[in-house]
């Protein structure tokens, strides 16, 4: 791993955690309305996933999608003002947490449903190998997504059209509250890719190291083969499944356990343990993120609500 | 100087997609069986041949080619999919109802989705409960959708070009009992716009609103009720989402009746929201009678072709209805 990829890994982590807890806390200030999908503790897959994806490539996200948002380079500011249901959002306080989309660096939305999102990186993938483009569309979803039909339909659809999609499963054990031993025979989801004769990876997805270099591999192996493949993620949610969690579903101790491999924290001793970076580097990384996060919010809160009569505005294109 | 050629609505619908798909390499066709089997109603025939590539033989995976044609869609194509029969959008509801028609919306207008949405709707072919059904009033609850239903080969041409070239998703209800209809259609490039009601027929003493098959049916209704000295002027919708209101008050304030047929069952039908857009418009005023609906019975379309056919409204039921209106 050089040593810019790793402190970028680093800052898009910390960056996406850093976001994450101001719309925590502000949320509980009754700042923001709504609910939101906070995915702490699995900044690890949306930073090794999103920095291995090359300018080209498009990206769809889950109901839980900030983090891959923020590190396919949505800019925090507008993302934030979003979440705060103005005008200045990155969808102008149409779409709100769930739904966070800039084609512009080719996040191509975050699904309130689960398991669509799949289809429509097929979609994508299409697009790029009907224009004859060297890119890749990456579709995240859920261990619960894929026991969805549509999960089912698009791995076949690509893998018999031979469409340049990865399939990013992160697996968080948990489909909202149901442990995933509850919900499948065989939780080995990469096991799922093998009916489709799909080549498939597994990695831990609390390494953003290990999840940078399966993307990377499995990237190279899409475009070159224009093939799709499955990469499965496994990881944890330290955050409830949203704001309404009481988490009667899992205990203290698990959570606890799943602490201890924080995924921003391995990584940051990782890079002190290997000499790619010194404690002052990353403090100014931590210090930038935090100003970063700071000037969103006040850029949010000081940002226009947006109009009631233009409401119309974007129901059709012209 | 423009010729004009006698051609069925199943090839008006193939000529338009073809002579888009001349003009626009981002059109591809997605579908059940529309490549060697040419389309289980025979749309796309050798369009197989013709565009080699972008003719594509899908899974039986609604949900899987519908959302890829969305995703598609997003990322600059202009997919036209083909839904074999207007039942099965229940199989990829999820994309008619919460993919296509929320992406521009939701992301604050950054991205849309120029796509078609081309099924078989209506019935009459003796396919029963699951294979004939009129759904359109589903599809008019989406914002963000466009509804269109043709009732001529030279509307079903003229709105498909236009469904194409336009850059929200459409769902193009297409006819199946008119398939094999024909009428004149002219060969130089046309359109017709979505959002926009035709007169078929001028009348003054009724108005019947209606759309799709049942606008033959209506003008049938009205020719007979001209020799019993009762004027109807026929509205054929054509678009249902938008819905062009503007035609449909000001003929009512013309007639100061109004009747609206349609082959969907009549509760929930879309009537009920042309009846409520004149009970509330200025058109009210000019009211002489209740305002009516005719629409298919309310139960599941039945097999027996006495049932399917009892079911349904036809020429007489309309005549008898106007003739309480007008007496």
């Amino acid at each position: 791993m050089d040593k810019q990829t790793a402190l970028l890994l680093l800052e898009k982590m910390m960056l996406s955690r850093k976001f994450e807890e101001s719309v925590q806390y502000y949320f509980s200030l009754g700042m923001i309305h709504g609910t939101t999908h906070l995915g702490i503790g699995e900044e690890a897959t949306a930073a090794g996933t999103c920095l291995a994806l090359h300018p080209g490539d498009d990206m769809f996200a889950t109901h839980r999608g900030h983090s891959a948002a923020i590190c396919k380079g949505v800019d925090v500011r507008r993302m934030m003002a979003e979440i705060f249901g103005r005008e200045t959002g990155v969808c102008r306080g149409r779409g709100g947490s769930m739904h966070i989309a800039d084609r512009d660096v080719g996040a191509l939305g975050s699904n309130g449903i689960v398991g669509p999102s799949v289809a429509l990186a097929c979609g994508a993938a299409f697009a790029h190998k009907y224009r004859g483009e060297e890119a890749v569309s990456a579709a995240f979803f859920g261990d619960g997504a894929t026991n969805e039909g549509i999960f089912h339909e698009s791995m076949n659809l690509a893998s018999v059209w031979g469409l340049p999609v990865l399939f990013v499963c992160t697996n968080n054990l948990y489909g909202m509250s149901t442990h995933i031993s509850r919900a499948m025979k065989n939780t080995e989801i990469a096991d799922r890719a093998k009916p489709y004769l799909m080549k498939s990876f597994t990695v831990d997805g609390n390494d953003a190291e290990a999840v940078f270099d399966t993307v990377t591999e499995a990237r190279d192996y899409a475009v070159s083969s224009c093939e799709p493949v499955l990469i499965v993620e496994n990881t944890y949610r330290i955050s409830g499944h949203s704001k309404s969690d009481g988490n009667q579903y899992r205990t203290k101790e698990e959570i606890q356990r799943w602490k201890q491999r924080d995924p921003v924290r391995l990584h940051r001793e990782k890079l002190l343990a290997r000499g790619i970076a010194t404690e002052e580097e990353i403090s100014l990384v931590d210090r930038q993120t935090t100003e970063e996060i700071e000037k969103a919010v006040r850029f949010a809160i000081e940002s226009p609500y947006p109009k009631v009569e233009d409401i119309y505005e974007d129901v059709y294109a012209e | 100087m423009s010729t004009q050629n006698e051609i069925t609505y199943a090839q008006a619908v193939r000529d338009a997609m073809r002579e888009e798909m001349q003009r626009d390499d981002s059109i591809v066709l997605m579908g059940e069986d529309i490549g060697v089997y040419r389309g289980a109603f025979g749309v796309t025939q050798e369009m197989y041949r013709e565009f080699p590539g972008r003719v594509l033989d899908t899974p039986i995976s609604e949900a899987g080619f519908v959302g890829c044609a969305i995703g598609a869609a997003i990322s600059g194509m202009r997919p036209v999919v083909e839904i074999m029969f207007s039942d099965f959008m229940s199989v990829c509801w999820d994309m008619i109802l919460n993919q296509a028609p929320k992406m521009r919306f939701m992301s604050g207008g950054k991205l849309s989705v120029p796509l078609v949405i081309r099924t078989a709707a209506g019935c009459g072919t003796g396919a029963a409960a699951q294979h004939s059904q009129s759904l359109e009033a589903m599809l008019c609850h989406i914002p963000g959708l466009k509804v269109v239903v043709p009732s001529t080969p030279y509307d079903a041409k003229g709105l498909l070009k236009s469904a194409i070239r336009d850059n929200n998703p459409v769902v193009f209800l297409e006819q199946k009992l008119l398939y094999r209809t024909k009428g004149m259609v002219p060969s130089h490039d046309y359109m017709v716009p979505l959002g926009k009601a035709e007169v078929r027929r001028v009348g003054t003493d009724v108005t019947i609103v209606t759309y799709g098959r049942m606008t033959g049916i209506s003008l049938q209704a009205a020719s007979k009720l001209a020799e019993e000295g009762i004027s109807a002027e026929v509205i054929d919708l054509r678009t249902l989402l938008p819905l062009d209101r503007n035609a449909v008050t000001e003929s009512v304030k013309k007639t100061k009746r109004l009747l609206i047929v349609h082959e969907a069952v009549k509760t929930g039908g879309f009537g009920g929201e042309i009846a409520a857009s004149v009970a509330e418009s200025e058109a009210f005023y000019y009211l002489d009678a209740p305002i009516r609906r005719l629409g298919a019975e309310d139960v599941p379309v039945p097999f027996s072709p006495v049932l399917e056919k009892g079911v349904l409204p036809d020429a007489e039921k309309i005549c008898a209805v106007i003739r309480e209106e007008v007496g």
